[in-house]
């Protein structure tokens, strides 16, 4: 790790201020994954800007019945917040399903999101990795990738996002607000996150100066249930193998409303949109469900160790939905 | 709230052997105030930081420190063009920075020193090494071309035996099993990296080292650097655990007194945990076939046990998995083989109960899949196989409590009656079995020394070089001692963990706690005798007796000495992700007398816990592309946590057993692994219905197999 | 937390500092220190202040070996920047009694024999203190039921306590013994729990209950 200069600005405009000013910064949050990447040389950043204290800790209700969640929101605070919990279950579990409680206290609502992919590869800086080094290659491909991706992968990188939460968050319609040089901005949290394709060193779509301030969310679907499952290689502690959020609202057995999204599969949270469609008016039944899953999942390309992931998703989808549609009866 | 039942043993037998006594060290253990290797501070310390190769084979072909030693704080580089010379080592894995040569990935090839872990951290990072890379071979086949027969497996064994003729036997056996059980490289990982502070004080080199054993430590680095043993202090007075991997010298002992002797400077060196995998040693992968034939009544005639596992090109190490198959069930015709292969892969070593842990869980699945097809109780399978000697020695047993422990651990888990057919187990999503599987540990004696010594106080001290990796060593030594000693465990003090104190061997084999108490029971007896004929009143530096065990060990015995047992499992399968969870899990064991309940209970729970983590969660991948292990940090190689380990329940029997030492005790740090993942596969099996024969049993392997 | 050199202009070239001086409060106790910004609070600990209670398992927040309290909250000090911490209190293992007395937990887990290497120890017990209070104050865990009340104190089963403290690897395998002398120790009349301080390590305001504002 080389030594860096440190800045703790006091506010947002400081903040991006002072990463607009230096090429080599970046912004400290909860540090749970930055300070990690430093330590193994994946990230070296000349400036850390700490934006840990800002004063975007609120977890605010708004007029329109949705919430508001500060960027530096800690995780164990927005998986027990009272309201969190009521209305959003999905964002709670999701939370509470990642990490551990250690962590959890210290990382961010916006570090969370921007956390980077935990592809043995990238982290090993001496191998080559086109998301750390840009035109090294991709040793994933061929070598272990038993972890990585199914879905929107390219040949430049088979990487996944590692978050549950942004996992629930996509479900959830939510949207992120960037405050950058040129002013802010609002990202759907499904538009966030980038596929691979021939840049892989980019994530998201956030310019390089911009600092998340906050997540929206939407009011909660009224009748909609919502449940985050997560598969994994040991009981607690552990990424996903596959996880997946999911709302459902079922009308006289139809589906009325469904918003599904998975973890695990994908350079970002995934979106199952053919799926929704699927299900969309359609008998609420495991039939439906796994026709649903599989709308969605014959999209997957898989690699030579990871196919495991594609029955995984599906059977994830049809037991949630299932379970969601129970306490519609 | 409802917790596990199982209450701490009750107080106050009136002996102190047998007593549930509390670790002595325990309150500096809570309140932080233990110190371990790292964790010594002398003046003027200065910090080290290694520099892995980052090929799987080849050469060093530059090596250019000009940037790391122009950062400041930075002491020194250190690579194999200015490291201090060695002398030829016993373990060629210790011959750090002394060529050009890397023999697998993460092989040391720099050490970096400077004031702050920072800089040492920056500095190492800053050296440029260029390499000439040779093409590498890292993948175990069963197949591989490079394979042959090892003269001896690790342990001393020879790595072939043939009994009887096997082949007629299996050919005309009215049943028979033939499978082939796959397991990947395991890693230590104790939760203490390795680490050492070393300084030199003229010509004395002392070193607080993270090891299993500082009297073989102090010995292999004067050999090392080619001092006479007095010049040579190792203390580890605290060790955080060590599963083997710190059984023999590693690197960070050598690279902490070379960095030493060149700085000037006492030097601190832990390892980055992410580089232990490829230096302190690996359970090897091993491919396991076992063939099995038997008669209607299940008692088997023909056993052959073939392992083919993998070597580094460093040094061969055989895991000898093979090995307990000899020990296990009679059976007229009996085929044990090792094959191995030396690839560019790190050095395996020991890791908890190496060869019995694999050895055993094929084995031991594989009886189970044979009471599967004669539809008999795997209990009962094992109690007709029951030998009358040692199968491959013929050898009477000391004892052998196999019978007992199956039939006593069966009722204590509720075993009986069960429905064999697998599959047929629900609650809600989940699919429910249960498995058994036996256990068995070979009991290791080696000669140590000790000292005991009477002040005119009343006091007592024992002096011993035993090391406390965990096991409360200095405990069950102060309890033997006051046993021996006729006196309250209070007045005798224990001192341990330094290589100026009396020889004693590693703690290693399950062996320490019966080879250092006999010599520290030696020497109590001999002290008392004085002590009892003594006309005078003591002088005023007391009166101090030394005893060996030697000639005691080297008599050796006319019996075949195990320890065993028995562990019952069960295990739910979620048939919507396929992940495997342990709900609870008894082991009965048959270990000879066990000298401190509460500690031993804790032994034996930690070993099936770990072969929980066997069964289901832990899983090394040798990178085909880039050379090395891939889950090398503790996030992607997954040791059990908290949630992963439910009821465990540890019992033993009252076992005497006088062929043993004078205390009557068998080894028990290394029994509670073996068998305990056969245990859960074949719960596996009785839950899912179908048999499923390479560990781990993570969700991508169960998958395929749901209903 | 003050810059050894002069104050990083927002506007400027990047700021050549790269140590500054902070005050943390270890255990009741400031102590000014000029730290590299690369040592984090586990190294801080260890190193610059002798107090090596606190265990380096793996650097990386993947064993919870380096567990503390922050302002109360449990975290692995081997990802927290020391320079991030400026004017935090932080408790070690060596703080989390009274005096030279033991705290509930510290007695519990002798009791219960619930160590053997005793490395992880440490960080088992600041887990531990910290969750205790996470529970007290309503903080759910994955496998709280979703008809407890959100809010309320969390009843600590035996599973809670198991998932609560799977951040703290073992390799001894004493978790069940952990997980009994947890439950002794919440069961202690005498168990204080380790007050949060309003200042967490985020302090944040929630709507309905959690950290307050700072």
């Amino acid at each position: 790790m080389k030594p860096f200069a440190y800045l703790r600005p006091d506010t947002v405009d400081e903040a991006v201020r002072a990463r607009a000013a230096h090429p080599g910064a970046a912004f400290l949050g909860g540090g749970t994954n930055l300070v990690d990447l430093m330590k193994l040389g994946a990230c070296a950043p000349d400036l850390l800007i700490d934006v840990g204290r800002l004063p975007l800790d609120r977890i605010e209700e708004l007029p329109d019945g949705g919430l508001r969640i500060g960027a530096t929101v800690r995780n164990s605070d927005l998986a027990a917040a009272p309201v969190v919990q009521e209305r959003y279950p999905v964002l709670s579990q999701a939370l509470l399903a990642g990490a551990s409680g250690q962590l959890r206290n210290a990382a961010t609502t916006g570090g969370n999101l921007l956390q980077r992919t935990r592809c043995a590869y990238f982290q090993d800086v001496s191998t080559p990795c086109n998301k750390r080094e840009p035109g090294s290659g991709c040793p994933a491909v061929e070598g272990v990738h038993r972890d990585l991706a199914v879905l929107g992968h390219s040949a430049h990188c088979v990487a996944t996002h590692p978050s549950d939460l942004a996992v629930a968050l996509a479900a959830l319609d939510a949207a992120v607000e960037a405050t950058g040089p040129d002013g802010a901005r609002t990202v759907p949290v499904t538009a966030l996150h980038r596929l691979p394709g021939e840049h892989p060193e980019r994530d998201t779509v956030l310019e390089p100066g911009e600092l998340i301030t906050a997540v929206r969310l939407p009011p909660p679907p009224p009748l909609a249930h919502g449940r985050y499952r997560k598969a994994r290689d040991r009981a607690s502690y552990a990424f996903a193998l596959v996880s997946v959020a999911a709302l459902l609202e079922v009308r006289d057995g139809v589906v009325h409303h469904a918003a599904l999204a998975y973890g695990g599969l994908a350079h970002r949270p995934w979106r199952a949109t053919a799926a929704e469609e699927a299900l969309r008016g359609a008998p609420a039944t495991a039939d439906t469900f796994g026709r649903a899953a599989d709308a969605e999942l014959s999209a997957a390309r898989p690699l030579r160790d990871n196919g495991f992931k594609v029955p995984l998703a599906r059977r994830l989808t049809v037991s949630v939905l299932g379970a969601l549609a129970a306490r519609h009866r | 709230m409802s917790h596990d039942p199982q209450p701490v043993p009750p107080e106050a037998p009136r002996h102190p052997l047998g007593a549930p006594t509390a670790r002595r060290e325990g309150r500096a253990k809570v309140t932080g105030a233990a110190r371990y290797a790292a964790e010594h501070a002398p003046p003027h310390r200065v910090h080290a930081w290694p520099v892995p190769a980052t090929v799987a084979r080849g050469r060093i072909t530059s090596v250019d420190t000009t940037d790391a030693l122009a950062l400041p704080g930075v002491h020194a580089v250190l690579t194999h063009e200015n490291a201090p010379r060695l002398e030829p080592p016993e373990d060629p894995a210790v011959a750090v920075l002394q060529g050009p040569a890397v023999p697998h990935r993460g092989w040391y090839v720099a050490l970096a020193v400077a004031d702050t872990l920072e800089s040492a951290r920056a500095a190492a990072e800053a050296v440029r090494l260029t390499y000439a890379a040779e093409e590498h071979d890292v993948t175990l086949t069963p197949d591989h071309p490079g394979l042959y027969l090892p003269k001896e497996v690790n342990g001393g064994y020879p790595g072939t035996r043939e009994r009887g003729d096997f082949d007629a036997a299996y050919a005309g056996a009215l049943v028979t099993v033939d499978a082939t059980y796959t397991l990947t490289a395991l890693h230590n990982h104790p939760m203490e990296p390795h680490a050492a502070t070393a300084w030199w004080d003229g010509g004395h080199l002392t070193v607080h080292d993270s090891t299993q054993g500082s009297t073989k430590a102090r010995d292999d680095l004067a050999a090392l650097f080619g001092l006479d043993r007095r010049d040579v202090t190792v203390v580890s007075e605290h060790v955080g655990g060590g599963f083997g991997s710190k059984g023999t010298l590693r690197p960070q002992a050598v690279l902490a007194a070379m960095a030493a002797r060149v700085t000037g400077r006492p030097v601190t060196l832990a390892l980055p945990r992410r580089e232990m995998p490829a230096v302190v040693g690996h359970r090897a992968p091993t491919v396991q076939r076992v063939r099995l034939g038997a008669g209607a009544d299940g008692v088997l005639t023909a056993l052959a046990h073939e392992v083919v596992t993998h070597t580094s090109t460093v040094k061969e190490f055989v895991e000898q998995a093979a090995v307990p198959a000899r020990v296990m069930y009679t059976s007229p015709h009996s085929r044990t083989v090792h094959r191995v292969v030396a690839l560019d892969v790190p050095s395996p070593s020991w890791m908890r109960a190496p060869g019995e842990a694999p050895g055993m869980y094929a084995l031991e699945s594989a009886m189970d899949e044979l009471a599967v097809l004669l539809d008999l109780d795997p209990v009962e399978l094992r109690l007709r196989n029951e030998p009358a000697t040692e199968p491959d020695t013929g050898r009477p047993f000391s004892s052998r409590g196999l019978t007992r422990a199956l039939r006593e651990g069966a009722d204590r888990f509720g075993w009986r009656p069960r429905d064999p057919r697998p599959g047929v187990r629900r609650d809600g999503d989940l699919l429910l079995g249960t498995g058994v599987a036996a256990a068995t540990y070979p009991v290791l004696i080696f000669p140590s020394s000790a000292e005991a010594h009477a002040a005119p106080d009343g006091g007592f001290r024992v002096r011993i070089n035993a090391t406390d990796i965990g096991t409360g060593a200095r405990t069950v030594l102060g309890q033997i001692a006051a046993e021996a000693l006729g006196v309250p465990e209070e007045r005798v003090r224990v001192e341990i963990g330094r290589s100026d104190l009396p020889d004693a061997f590693l703690a290693g084999g399950s062996s320490g706690t019966a080879s250092w108490g006999w010599a520290v029971h030696k020497a109590c007896r001999a002290l008392r005798e004085d002590l009892s004929n003594r006309q005078h009143p003591l002088p005023r530096e007391g009166l101090a007796v030394a005893a060996d065990t030697r000639e005691e060990i080297a008599a050796g015995s006319p019996y075949a000495r195990h320890a065993f047992g028995a562990h019952f499992a069960e295990v739910q399968v979620d048939t919507v992700t396929g992940e495997v969870r342990v709900r609870r899990m008894l082991g009965m064991f048959a270990a000879g007398r066990i000298l401190n309940p509460r500690t031993a209970r804790s032994q034996f729970i930690g070993g099936m816990a770990m072969g929980i983590g066997m069964a289901l969660t832990e899983h090394s991948t040798m990178d085909p592309v880039v050379g090395g292990f891939t889950e090398r940090d503790l996030a992607s190689y997954h040791v059990p946590v908290c949630a992963d380990v439910h009821t465990i329940e540890a019992h033993w029997l009252d076992e005497g057993d006088p062929h043993l030492n004078p205390m009557g005790s068998k080894g028990i740090g290394e029994i509670g692994i073996v068998g305990a993942a056969a245990a859960v596969g074949n719960a596996v099996h009785h839950a899912l219905g179908v048999r499923l024969r390479t560990l781990p049993l993570t969700p991508d392997a169960v998958l395929p197999h749901l209903p | 937390m003050e810059p050894t050199a002069s104050p990083p202009d927002a506007a400027g070239p990047p700021p050549g500092a790269t140590r500054s001086t902070v005050t943390l409060h270890v255990n009741g106790v400031p102590h000014r220190l000029t730290l590299d910004h690369r040592t984090t609070a586990l190294d801080a600990l260890r190193v610059h202040l002798g107090l090596t209670g606190t265990k380096k398992g793996c650097d990386h927040g993947q064993c919870g070996a380096c567990t503390v309290l922050v302002d109360g909250w449990r975290a692995n000090s081997c990802l927290l920047l020391a320079v991030a911490l400026d004017g935090s209190a932080l408790t070690t293992v060596e703080g989390l009694a009274d005096a030279d007395g033991l705290h509930p937990l510290q007695h519990a887990f002798m009791e219960r024999d619930a160590f053997q290497c005793g490395y992880c120890t440490p960080g088992q017990l600041c887990s531990a203190a910290g969750m205790l209070q996470e529970a007290a104050d309503g903080h759910p865990s994955h496998v709280t039921p979703d008809t407890v009340t959100p809010g309320a104190p969390v009843e600590l089963t035996a599973d809670e306590i198991r998932e609560r403290m799977s951040g703290n690897l073992c390799r001894c395998g004493a978790y069940p013994r952990i997980v009994e002398a947890i439950g002794d120790a919440t069961a202690h009349p005498a168990a204080p729990p380790v007050p949060h301080t309003v200042h967490g390590i985020g302090a944040v305001s929630v709507n309905g209950g959690g950290r307050t504002a700072s």
